[in-house]
């Protein structure tokens, strides 16, 4: 999985190695000495000699910016979701985080009914500038501490949907949700986190990404084509990336070149780019961690259709979880999610 | 509870504002009825006492939140009568141009945000645009409007258990109009006061007359002085009762004519009426000219309503995102 990092790498030789939880953690204390505005709110974030979050993000910054910022709230998805909806229409810029993304069902009614529709609602005079932060991806906890939840949130319009991939893309992205004025919804993969945290994941890829000294920002809607080829377009997400990218090299060895687009954000979705590698190469597999029924992969798959069908060579196809619960055994959980295996077996299918 | 002193002048206030509520609900019910606005409606008439007692007790960049029947809290919170007239007909002018509708009339400017009309959903909403106030250390305070029934949902207890623990500027009014749409809140309720719940936050809870607008008036200022001066929430019960149904298609079937009867003696406006005729600086002429002054504003609202453009159709695409 060297290819990602190094490809990364090469766009910034003077930058710094770090983990996705580290560029993360950067991207918040950044913002935060920025902007008094900006607060953290979420279980077990600033808590003295607590965790930093599920996933060690925030360790670290309740000592740098107080418990005033650094806000410890009772175990309240919905209260969280609110009160940070709220605390953006009185002008603050919060940054909410939930321990794990399947919490965000609890949290629903704020983010879909409030947040994404409070500045429609009112006519254009609302703004929404808040983030809520969610750990995705399936890794041996059983069903309720695994699911990708990004089609839930695409749907929503009034959303902003971010998912990155490696560090360099986690902090710029990070750094854009804190200053837009809109509310946007920011999955991280457990998986993608890195190693050098408290909380090793067992089977977590060691992502090491190049991120520059210099400040930097990256666009919503703006997808990064990470290796260029001919034969055919494999488009994903998260950890997806790394799987579609490893998979590309095995069916490199075999003769076919996979061009692979890592989307980095699915809300506003760059499709542009899409369609650009689609009508260049004729065949389009997409990859995603969620179920297949209603993934985000479906939209892509339909407005693909609807766009590129002229040059569209065979099916679109779709390498997903099957429409079960995410399960535990990990034999099972193995089976679940989409490998590079199926990948590189449903793009020779293809062929 | 001991007397208010109010002024001649803020009686007077609080009496038109008052009359300008019930008089905007009677005149929206009658347009609905002649078909002349789209959508539904959920009216508050009953309840003036409620709506004005709290707004009258803020201050100019205090905020409300409301409720799925929120007409009579925009309106006792100034909101111009004819920008919420307007966005009752869907026009362009109406304070939400049109998107926005009976249930999410409010503009946050002039301290009401559009009104949530998921029952309990704005509850959060206030405990954060509180703690916004509090980090931001202004002087605010956020009234935030609930009903009986928006007590049992899991919202409720989660952003008071917050405001709570951080001490925020919010007063939690809970309307006690007696009934979530048709169901009985004693059916559905097991303590006998939603004000009995804020021991469970450690807050102080207070259940008093809603349709005594003095008495309103004074809790409410008791209140929104503890929340300002740092001292953290209060939960006020304010029992009620909507003369109207709970939505426009509603005849109310499952009320009893003498309970109906029996709340209808203790109409908030003809009681404060009277108290005021009886203290002496309210007269009968003084009430004719206030009910036709209010008579005109409606109708200058109705008439600015009626003449506004209505949005163009493609319009529905914009102000999802600021960017």
């Amino acid at each position: 999985m060297s290819s990602l990092n190094e490809r990364v790498s090469r766009s910034d030789p003077e930058g710094r190695k770090m983990t996705i939880v580290e560029a993360l953690r950067e991207a918040l204390q950044e913002e935060m000495r920025r902007d008094e505005r900006v607060i953290l709110l979420g279980e077990d974030i600033g808590v003295q000699g607590g965790f930093g979050g599920a996933f060690t993000v925030t360790l670290g910054l309740a000592e740098e910016f107080g418990r005033r910022r650094v806000i410890d709230t009772p175990i309240t998805e919905a209260g969280i979701a609110g009160v940070a909806t709220g605390a953006a229409l009185g002008g603050l810029r919060p940054v909410a985080d939930v321990q794990y993304g399947d919490f965000l069902f609890l949290a629903m009614d704020q983010l879909a009914n409030h947040a994404a529709k409070l500045r429609y609602m009112s006519g254009g005079k609302l703004r929404v500038p808040m983030v809520m932060r969610a750990p995705v991806g399936a890794t041996t906890r059983g069903a309720q501490h695994a699911q990708s939840l990004e089609a839930f949130f695409m749907h929503v319009p009034g959303l902003k949907v971010a998912c990155p991939s490696n560090p360099y893309d986690a902090k710029g992205l990070l750094k854009t949700a804190i200053r837009l004025d809109d509310p946007v919804i920011f999955f991280e993969h457990k998986l993608l986190y890195g190693s050098k945290g408290s909380r090793k994941e067992a089977g977590g890829l060691e992502i090491f990404g190049t991120v520059p000294q210099e400040e930097y920002l990256i666009p919503f809607g703006q997808a990064r084509v990470l290796r260029q080829g001919p034969d055919v377009t494999l488009v994903a997400n998260l950890l997806m990336v790394h799987k579609s990218m490893q998979a590309a090299q095995n069916l490199a060895e075999a003769g076919i070149e996979a061009e692979v687009i890592d989307v980095r954000t699915l809300a506003p979705f760059d499709w542009p780019t899409l369609f650009e590698s689609v009508s260049q190469t004729g065949k389009l597999v997409i990859v995603e961690e969620d179920n297949l029924t209603g993934g985000w992969g479906a939209e892509v798959a339909a407005r693909t259709a609807d766009t590129c069908i002229g040059y569209l060579q065979a099916p679109i196809r779709r390498v997903a979880a099957p429409d079960t619960p995410v399960p535990f055994a990990p034999i099972m959980e193995n089976f679940y999610v989409p490998s590079v295996e199926r990948i590189v077996a449903t793009v020779t299918e293809l062929m | 509870m001991k007397e208010v002193s109010l002024t001649k002048e803020k009686k007077l206030a609080i009496y038109r504002s008052m009359v300008l509520c019930r008089m905007f609900e009677e005149r929206v019910n009658s347009l609905f009825l002649q078909g002349r606005m789209p959508g539904t409606i959920h009216q508050a008439q009953g309840q003036e006492a409620s709506a004005v007692g709290v707004c009258q007790a803020l201050q100019e960049h205090d905020m409300i939140t409301s409720t799925h029947r929120p007409h009579e809290h925009a309106v006792a919170r100034g909101i111009p009568v004819k920008n919420l007239m307007a966005e009752l007909f869907a026009k362009k002018t109406g304070c939400c141009g049109g998107k926005g509708g009976s249930m999410h009339i409010g503009d946050a400017a002039l301290g009401m945000l559009p009104a949530i009309a998921i029952v309990g959903g704005g509850i959060p909403l206030a405990t954060g645009y509180a703690l916004s106030f509090q980090y931001l250390k202004k002087p605010n305070i956020v009234a935030c409007f609930f009903g009986d029934g928006a007590s049992n949902i899991g919202s409720f207890h989660e952003a008071i258990n917050m405001a709570a623990i951080w001490d925020l500027p919010v007063v939690f009014i809970c309307e006690n109009n007696k009934y979530g749409a048709s169901t009985a809140i004693d059916q559905v309720m097991k303590v006998k006061r939603v004000s009995d719940r804020a021991a469970a936050y450690g807050i102080p809870g207070k259940t008093v007359d809603g349709n005594d607008v003095e008495i309103v008036y004074q809790a409410m200022q008791e209140a929104a002085a503890r929340a300002r001066e740092g001292k953290g929430p209060t939960l006020l019960e304010l029992e009620t009762y909507r003369l109207a149904g709970h939505s426009r298609s509603d005849p109310g079937h499952y009320r009893s004519k003498e309970e109906v009867a029996e709340w209808k003696k203790r109409d908030p406006i003809a009681r404060f009426e009277t108290t005021c005729l009886v203290e002496g600086f309210l007269t009968d002429n003084l009430i004719r000219t206030i009910r036709s002054s209010v008579e005109q504003e409606l109708n200058e609202a109705v008439a600015f309503a009626e003449a506004s453009p209505s949005p163009l159709p493609e319009e529905c695409l914009t102000d999802v995102f600021v960017e």
